[in-house]
């Protein structure tokens, strides 16, 4: 500016509190942005990324502190009061109304008069502008359930933009895109930082914050602990941060031995509740010792393909062989699966993997319920669940190791550490695990991952399904790529990059050589 | 009676049958699309036929028995908006609650009032009652069987309320796809997290959609109890609260499949009417309570069988609270 003092910050924080109840989600939050710039707020689940955000989106209100945009102290009672401040968010889970069209979601809103025709008119012009100059083509016309995840997100920015946002908050913006599409929104996150916008990426992932921030601050239980410049930091030093103390981002593991086929899967198809093909004639082999990772982005048959593995969905055709017995044909039910050594852990932990509203010790038997170790007679052996669940909180590293708590009361990650002692504690010979880490802090990653490496040590098989590539990279001995129900594409971990798996993650099969 | 006739009176019986339905599937249709459960219908409706006849009765006025019935409606859904939308309570449960009462409450204030056995006293007095409406020429075109007699019976002939069932189906599409209010509306149904996210108020918005729903209840109650009979009796509605929730969903929660629906119900309404009594070949008279029947059958009939893929807003049923 003219009179030479420095600009104030596109957004400032002061001393933002926020308790739910007991849970003190947010301790005296300070922290600024800086105009132009794209600044990285890192932090676990649970750490209180998204709940800041929310309040600075005016979807809850601060118990305590207060929000400056460009240096003027603004009241945020509502997301309407933020929008008019100029604050725009895109939400992890989209804010898009499914069967309306791209043009109808962004008016939504900012209708421009009580009668519709005239403000689309005028939105549909002010879109084409703006598409023209982030780059930022969506049809218009299209309903939004017939877009990519890619695109719908394009459609929340666009919505933003419309609204006059100068600040864009992204909460987990790549949660559900391919590398390629992360990439892509990350360059048109530069383009909106080279026209003067101010862009807040919320996110877990220490890559994002590394390509893409000018400055980062981290968060661990409800408070900022650090805030740098991005040029100054490392990976591994940012993780330090977050966690409290060091890490292994990388796990550790020695050559796979594999051995006698364990699981054979023979050209299985697999329909979804509404009767669409979701799996076409998907056929591999899994081995003892090795760890077999299925990439792909969400939504691509990976959920149908662990449900018919896991016996929970039927199969419209093809086998399934666990070791020679053909589980199809034989139309064997879950539990007969667990008996003959196929335990699995599913991907939706809450839906399939526990009874939220049970305690910790009864969740430590669902499924095994029916095994000799925990009856006595007609009864259950309460001691011996007890017990059991004891040993499984102490080797598995469960906090509060208090088998009697409701699973509510324990931490994404502590619940995910259950499911996963109670599955390989019945010493399966394969295990199917869906989604080991999601929802689970960076601390209890690193533990989860190094059991099933010891597992596959064992001479066991791992089937692991992750839409977190560094997952897959870090675990698996061979990858599976599956698109559109279909493996597009089988690397060995060696020849594995994240560009080439990107690439066959959109469906790009590879020529053979 | 030669055919022809027939089939034009049956069609006259249709429209007379509809226009309650229609009006009470039309406030269906703004309550459902905003995402709250219409059970409520029933009930409004025939709290509404109460009033109105009640009013009607006392004061000699047809238009502020229409009033009494239209604000009494309203009053219901926004009882049924307080359970559902402000305490987020089960819908079907509150408005089965609603219909209950009304059901037991009509009947017995009219007895306390009136002291006729729970009905209303006889609207037979000058402008207690919505009259048929004779269009220029009807009467002359009578005699003409075509087009004299579709004019004088299909055209001419049905009481106010009637055309006014018939000009709101338009209406209602109009507001629903082009209007803001529409848009939001049909938006709140489908996901109401993005409409809190675009700034706009949730509950305030489901408000105003159960009152419409209450509004549209209270004209179909007085076309009930004083345009298409004349007085209040026990139960009168008959269900039909819940038949105009069939033909909602029947009509896929849009208004001009939502009217068509109607019109096949109400036809088979008059249908069964016109069938009373009336020996049919083969299988000779049928039982009239079979043949009263017939509306519900198809009812079942089509919902089960023939509705197809019918999408229900997404978030129907589902009280909006922000997550934690």
């Amino acid at each position: 500016m003219s009179d030479g003092r420095p600009l104030p910050p596109a957004l400032e924080l002061r001393g933002i509190d926020k308790r739910f109840g007991a849970v003190h989600a947010n301790r005296a939050i300070s922290l600024a942005v800086a105009r132009g710039s794209i600044h990285g707020l890192i932090g676990e689940n649970g750490a209180g990324k998204s709940t800041v955000m929310n309040i600075v989106y005016g979807f809850h209100q601060a118990d305590a502190g207060e929000i400056l945009v460009q240096g003027r102290r603004v009241e945020l009672r509502s997301p309407q009061a933020a929008i008019a401040a100029g604050i725009g968010m895109v939400h992890q889970h989209f804010m898009l109304v499914d069967n309306f069209t791209v043009l109808e979601n962004v008016v939504l809103g900012v209708e421009d008069g009580p009668v519709l025709a005239g403000g689309l008119a005028r939105a549909r012009a002010a879109l084409e502008q703006l598409g023209r100059d982030y780059g930022l083509d969506v049809p218009l016309d299209t309903v939004v359930s017939e877009l990519s995840v890619g695109l719908q997100q394009r459609v929340e920015i666009l919505k933003a933009l419309h609204r006059g946002a100068e600040i864009l908050i992204l909460d987990e913006p790549t949660a559900v895109l391919t590398p390629q599409e992360a990439d892509q929104l990350f360059r048109m996150l530069g383009r909106l930082r080279a026209q003067g916008k101010t862009v807040i990426l919320v996110t877990h992932k220490l890559r994002e914050i590394m390509a893409v921030t000018d400055r980062v601050t981290v968060m661990r239980q409800g408070a900022v602990v650090a805030e740098v410049a991005t040029r100054d930091t490392s990976p591994r030093d940012l993780a330090e941060k977050m966690v409290g103390r060091a890490v292994l981002l990388t796990v550790e593991k020695g050559p796979a031995r594999p051995g006698e086929v364990l699981l054979e899967v023979k050209r299985l198809a697999v329909c979804d509740d509404r009767g669409v093909p979701r799996i076409k004639g998907v056929s591999f082999a899994l081995r003892a010792g090795e760890i077999i990772g299925l990439a792909g982005v969400a939504g691509n048959g990976q959920s149908e393909l662990l449900e018919a593995l896991a016996g929970i969905r039927a199969p419209s055709g093809g086998q399934i062989l666990l070791r020679g017995t053909d589980l199809v044909g034989g139309a064997v039910d879950p539990r007969a699966r667990r008996r003959l050594g196929l335990a699995h852990v599913p991907e939706d932990r809450l839906r399939r993997g526990v009874v939220a509203g049970f305690s910790a010790q009864a969740n430590s038997i669902l499924g095994y319920q029916d095994r000799a170790a925990y009856n006595r007679g007609l009864l259950a052996d309460q001691a011996a669940i007890l017990a059991g669940c004891e040993r499984q909180m102490a080797t598995y590293d469960v906090r509060p190791p208090n088998p009697r708590l409701r699973l509510t009361a324990f931490s994404g990650g502590n619940q995910q550490k259950l499911v996963i002692a109670r599955e390989l504690e019945a010493d399966p010979q394969v295990l199917l695990v869906g989604q080991p880490t999601r929802g689970v802090d960076i601390g209890a990653i690193e533990f989860i991952h190094r059991q099933l490496v010891a597992l596959r040590d064992a001479g066991k098989a791992v089937f692991l399904v992750s839409v977190e590539l560094d997952e897959i990279l870090g675990l698996a001995d061979r990858i599976l790529v599956i698109a559109g129900g279909e493996i597009v594409g089988e690397l060995a971990r060696a020849d594995a990059t994240e560009e080439r798996l990107g690439l066959m993650m959109a469906g790009v099969k590879e020529a053979h050589a | 009676m030669e055919t022809y006739t027939i089939i034009v009176l049956l069609l006259a019986a249709t429209i007379r049958v509809a226009a309650p339905l229609l009006l009470a599937a039309l406030a269906g249709l703004f309550s459902e699309r905003s995402g709250v459960i219409a059970l409520g219908l029933e009930g409004m409706m025939l709290g509404a036929a109460f009033a109105a006849a009640a009013v009607s009765a006392v004061t000699g006025s047809a238009w502020l028995g229409l009033g009494a019935g239209i604000a009494t409606a309203v009053a219901l859904a926004l009882l049924l908006g307080f359970a559902c939308i402000t305490h987020r309570g089960n819908q079907v449960v509150a408005a089965m609650a609603i219909n209950i009462m009304v059901a037991g409450l009509g009947p017995t204030l009219a007895l306390g009032w009136f002291n006729l056995g729970g009905q209303t006293p006889q609207l037979d007095g000058p402008g207690q009652r919505f009259m048929s409406l004779v269009w220029p020429g009807a009467d002359a075109a009578r005699s003409v069987p075509f087009p004299g007699l579709l004019y004088a019976e299909l055209l001419s002939g049905h009481h106010l309320l009637v055309y006014l069932a018939a000009a709101l189906v338009p209406l209602a599409a109009w507001v629903l796809y082009r209007t803001r209010f529409g848009l939001r509306l049909r938006a709140v149904g489908e996901n109401p997290l993005a409409v809190d996210t675009a700034g706009i108020a949730v509950n305030r918005l489901r408000y105003q959609a159960v009152a419409i729903s209450g509004v549209l209840c209270g004209v179909a109650g007085a076309c009930l109890s004083t345009a298409a009979s004349s007085g209040f009796v026990r139960d009168m509605t008959a269900g039909k609260g819940y038949l105009a929730l069939a033909a909602l969903i029947f009509g896929k929660w849009k208004p001009y499949p939502t009217l068509g629906a109607c019109l096949l119900f109400a036809f088979t309404d008059a249908l069964a009417a016109r069938l009373q009594g009336v020996a049919l070949p083969v299988v000779g008279v049928v039982p009239v309570q079979f043949i009263l029947a017939l509306p519900y059958v198809l009812t079942v009939l089509l919902l089960a069988g023939f509705v197809g893929k019918a999408v229900a807003p997404l978030a129907l049923g589902t009280p909006y609270a922000k997550e934690k």
